[in-house]
């Protein structure tokens, strides 16, 4: 890693850090922010860098928070008895419980979103291009509609979690600090996979399945494993969720499928698909945006939102990553000179 | 020489387009096998048929005696029996190395070396085949942006890449310069002696094949028309009234 670099990851994890010290009265948006981060970055595993456009992914995100509740609750109490009760029993947990079924939880919930994703795409990897989008679609609006007619999860009026233990502002940089934490593994895991084979092969699949297929390279397995790693983050990153939330329902918030799910896709498209900043990028403009409208626009921030899109995908389609490396394509490495470098040859 | 691909009584249809009439022929093992036959006249069915592009209406196709008229393209490409298309098909967006790189034999992979990267070998090896189709001063241009005939020299170099131990060739030379035609004849044909590559090749230019294969096989109208060496097949009434189309 160049001298230039380091400063500038160094910087960004300071950043990091200290954010919501440096702002302390918006720690709730920038928790939202990581979870934006997050939730666009596995999105592009599969959409930009893959070539398959999910509109499902939204299902991972619930599914995370209902096994998370599920594992919470079921180390201590029968989860079936405590959703009967909604609220009503007397239901405490300590600190060791809070955080074991945090813990647990959160690594349940992405392990259970990995194997969904590997069963769903089994059968969905079949579709291509707008059929796969509205096939994935399709399996978060039923699982949101199943979720809500199960009573021993709660039903319709949802699940509610355990409270924290300690008080709220701690809490709050608790939240924070688990949503940067995931945020920056997973943009460092990225970081690496996009480097390796396994890498350049998804991107091959992206660029022309037919012709990955006929050069032997084991594409289902592939669009499988992207699609799993992809929705273990997700899962994890709706875990966290659960617990920040502490209340949530099924088709409102866990299985959102027009908030969240796709706000995610937006973020990508904003920065730039298939990049690696791009998601960052995006889901920070996103989020700006976002703030700024329903702040200061009350009542029109769906139009501006709305507003926001069309204009992306009219006029910046390879967004701001893309506009990018149009102005500056020797920051990408591209070479429009072909002779020169005998040194870089092997680099 | 013993036959490396056997396809037997072979036949495909379209509708109502008969494209592959009981179609029955050998590829030898590290030979070189020509394929020609007016437009129209079934050649690239027949690749699509071995390849498994599409499944066959009737017949058997093996390679190395194993049955593979119902196994699936990559399963297929697995094996080692590799094909080019004839209307070329590279990765447009990224640049020759890149392409060169994605083309490394993942059939050799395990899923542990997948998620390794490409070793100082890989790096080496596609410079050195980039190089060998004369490509190496293009090798960091897009190669979308590739003339046509440039895109048929790096499909070539990345089916080498791949190590395979057949390789069907769908009109190589199409597209290339008349200046340029000899140097990639005296490649495909150091793929064949030095890489010992098994090459089945689809050609219109009859100098070319003439010049190559050991054995060429004639489609006209799906049918097999002739079978020979070049010298017979030259000569072949049949052959010269298909290509003037009197039949
Ligand atoms: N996928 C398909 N669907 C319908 N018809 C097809 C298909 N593929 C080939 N055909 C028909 O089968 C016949 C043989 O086509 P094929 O492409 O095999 O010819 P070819 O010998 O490769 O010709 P050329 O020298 O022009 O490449 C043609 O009549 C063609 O229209
Ligand atoms: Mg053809």
């Amino acid at each position: 890693m160049s001298a230039k670099k380091l400063v500038l990851y160094g910087t960004l994890l300071a950043l990091t850090i200290a954010a919501p010290f440096l702002f302390p009265n918006f720690k709730t948006q920038l928790a939202t922010l990581w979870l934006m981060i997050i939730v666009a970055l596995s999105w592009d595993m599969t959409g930009g860098q893959m070539g398959y456009n999910s509109l499902g992914n939204i299902f991972f995100y619930g599914t995370g928070m209902y096994v998370a509740a599920v594992v919470t609750i079921g180390i201590v109490y029968d989860v079936g008895e405590y959703t009967q009760a909604s609220g009503g029993g007397i239901y405490v947990w300590t600190w060791g419980q809070y955080f074991a079924g945090m813990a647990l939880g959160t690594l349940a919930a992405g392990l259970f979103c990995a194997l969904c994703a590997f069963l769903i795409g089994w059968i969905t990897f079949g579709l291509r291009g707008p059929y796969f989008a509205i096939g994935t679609l399709g399996v978060a609006i039923a699982a949101g509609e199943l979720v809500s007619n199960w009573e021993w999860v709660g039903g319709g009026q949802g699940i509610s979690m355990p409270n924290y233990p300690g008080d709220f502002d701690q809490f709050k940089l608790v939240i924070y600090y688990l949503y940067a934490v995931l945020g920056v593994i997973l943009f460092m895991f990225v970081a690496w996979l996009y480097q390796t084979r396994f890498g350049a092969a998804i991107n091959a699949i992206r660029d022309d399945e037919g012709k990955a297929e006929a050069m032997g390279i084991h594409t289902l397995r592939y669009k499988l494993i992207t699609w799993a790693m992809s929705a273990f983050f997700v899962g994890a990153a709706g875990a966290i969720s659960a617990f920040q939330l502490i209340h949530f329902e099924p088709l409102e918030t866990a299985y959102q499928t027009i908030n969240l799910g796709i706000f995610m896709v937006v973020c990508v498209l904003l920065g730039g698909k298939g990049t690696l900043w791009g998601p960052v990028v995006g889901a920070v403009m996103f989020q700006v945006f976002k703030e700024a409208t329903w702040n200061y626009f009350l009542g029109w921030q769906w139009v501006a939102l709305g507003a926001l899109i069309v204009v992306v995908v009219v006029f910046f389609q390879d967004g701001f990553m893309g506009w990018l490396r149009y102005k500056r394509p020797e920051w990408f490495g591209i070479r429009v000179e072909s002779k020169d470098a005998a040194t870089e040859g092997a680099s | 020489m013993s036959a490396i691909i056997e396809v037997s009584g072979v036949s495909k249809s379209f509708g109502g387009v008969k494209a592959n009439a009981d179609i029955s022929m050998t590829v030898a093992e590290g030979g070189i096998t020509g394929l020609i036959g007016p437009n129209g006249s079934g050649k690239t069915t027949l690749f699509n048929s071995i390849v498994g592009y599409h499944p066959i209406d009737a017949g058997s196709i093996r390679f190395r005696s194993q049955e593979i008229s119902r196994m699936l393209v990559p399963e297929i490409a697995r094996l080692g029996l590799l094909r080019t298309f004839q209307q070329t098909r590279i990765y447009g967006a990224m640049n020759c190395v890149e392409n060169m790189l994605i083309s490394i034999p993942h059939r050799k992979l395990s899923l542990m070396d997948a998620f390794g990267r490409n070793t100082a070998e890989d790096h080496e090896r596609a410079l050195h085949m980039l190089e060998f189709v004369g490509l190496y001063e293009k090798r960091f241009l897009q190669s979308g942006s590739l003339s046509f005939g440039q895109q048929k020299l790096l499909e070539f170099a990345m089916a080498l890449m791949n190590e395979p131990t057949v390789l069907l060739l769908d009109e190589p030379t199409a597209g290339i310069n008349p200046t340029l035609i000899n140097g990639l004849i005296d490649r495909l044909q150091r793929a064949n002696s030095e890489f010992g590559i098994t090459l089945f090749i689809i050609e219109h230019n009859m100098r070319v094949i003439m010049n190559m294969a050991d054995k060429i096989y004639c489609l006209a109208h799906g049918q097999m028309l002739a079978e020979g060496r070049p010298d017979e097949i030259q000569d072949d009434q049949r052959v010269i009234d298909a290509y003037l189309g009197a039949h």
